[in-house]
């Protein structure tokens, strides 16, 4: 079959799809303007899944994103109220929402340059407080979007546009970070591990306090072709290979996990969370001042 | 069989036989679903898309056994398993 350049679908092209988790999104953004192979797409995928399960309306749910190709995942695919904002400011706007909104599950998705790099500060600040929002950071190792810049996750030996001779920088551990601010369940997991991820994902919305899933996702066009991995079948069989459960990775040494992907749970506690606390020290001086 | 990164669990994984359909219009070609079925069930073929993609052909399908790890794999929602 030959295809003219220029031959566009036709208007109801998609129209007759009847994929389970379609009812989440917007189908008309679809396919989406992902690259080829990209993780976001199975984020996505893995999210609806979550929300899926809990039979949670898409209507009590307030997404909030920054800026980048992470970003992009809520904003404009999944069919909820979505606050698309600038750069790294995702968690604070969040924490407005629920301030506000406490009885809405306020779910965040973006980037690790976005939430761990511009935005790393909201980032420790949040989890300290214990703020009944989700994050999902898309760990992309790079700053996708904007053509494959080093980013505090990329791997230490790596060539990026920014690290063209190799990163000599050892990453941030987000995920281990959050858990010491004081998150109530941290867990990391890559788009190979879809099944758990969705679960945790899952997870994650339903527990109170601060929760926070790092999802390593490959970027096969940013990143992958400054080292070479241009499908995404490369970084997911990458992640088959290095991922290391955490419950092995207790019994391995500093060096002997250099080059693993540690999956699993992190953290779980039931710290008290904020907005019940803001809540509650308010009405108590209300009636204190009557 | 390849190994599967964990259990799909009960509601996820599809009971008796599977019928898969893969919607041609949604495909970009990225060929996970084909490099990550556990039972190679998809292959590739020279069939293109309406957006110039090669889209999977499906060519051992009574060896599926709906685990579904194509569908939520697949980054474009292209793949769907359903039960007969
Ligand atoms: C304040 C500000 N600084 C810089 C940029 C440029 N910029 C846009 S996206 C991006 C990085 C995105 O990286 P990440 O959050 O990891 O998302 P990815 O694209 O990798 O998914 C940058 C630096 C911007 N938009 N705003
Ligand atoms: S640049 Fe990377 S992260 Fe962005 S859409 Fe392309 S593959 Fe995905
Ligand atoms: S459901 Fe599982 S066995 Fe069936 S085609 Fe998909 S990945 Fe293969
Ligand atoms: S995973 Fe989805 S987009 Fe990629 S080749 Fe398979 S059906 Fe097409
Ligand atoms: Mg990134």
């Amino acid at each position: 079959m030959k295809l003219s350049q220029t031959e566009t679908p036709p208007e109801d092209c998609c129209e007759d799809s009847n994929h389970r988790l379609h009812k989440y999104l917007r189908q008309e953004t679809l396919p989406t303007t992902f690259c080829v192979g990209c993780g976001c797409g199975t984020v996505l995928g893995a999210f609806a899944q979550a929300v899926d399960e809990l039979s949670l309306p898409p209507e009590e749910i307030v997404m909030v994103t920054g800026i980048g190709c992470s970003s992009w995942i809520p904003s404009p695919y999944f069919k909820a109220d979505t606050l698309h904002t600038t750069h790294g400011r995702a968690l604070a706007f969040a924490t407005g929402v629920k301030v506000m909104l406490p009885r809405m599950k306020v779910i965040v998705i973006a980037g690790d340059g976005d939430i761990a790099g511009i935005g790393g500060n909201h980032l420790i600040h949040a989890a300290r407080r214990n703020i009944d929002l989700t994050v999902f950071m898309v760990n992309n190792w790079n700053y996708g979007m904007t053509g494959g810049q080093m980013s505090p996750t990329t791997p230490q030996g790596a060539l990026t546009t920014t690290s063209p001779y190799h990163n000599v920088e050892p990453p941030l551990k987000a995920a281990e970070l959050v858990a010491a601010a004081g998150a109530n369940y941290v867990s990391r997991w890559t788009t190979y591990h879809v099944f758990p991820l969705a679960e945790a994902m899952q997870y994650a919305i339903s527990k109170k306090g601060f929760s926070f899933v790092e999802i390593i996702a490959q970027c096969p066009v940013s990143y992958g072709k400054m080292v070479n991995m241009r499908s995404g079948s490369d970084f997911l069989n990458l992640y088959r290979d290095t991922s290391i459960r955490i419950e092995q990775a207790r019994e391995l040494s500093e060096e002997e996990l250099v080059d693993k992907i540690v999956v699993g749970k992190l953290v779980e506690r039931d710290a008290e969370e904020y907005v019940t606390k803001l809540y509650q020290v308010n009405s108590e001086q209300s009636a204190h001042k009557e | 069989m390849a190994k599967l990164p964990g259990d799909p669990g009960k509601k996820l994984k599809a009971e008796d036989s599977q019928v898969i359909r893969i919607d041609e219009d949604y495909c970009k070609g990225c060929s996970i679903c084909i490099d990550f079925c556990p039972l190679e069930v998809l292959s590739e073929s020279d069939q293109i898309n309406r957006k110039g993609y090669y889209v999977p052909k499906i060519s051992r399908e009574q060896r599926c056994i709906g685990c579904r790890f194509c569908e939520l794999l697949c980054p474009e929602f292209a793949i769907t398993i359903k039960n007969e």
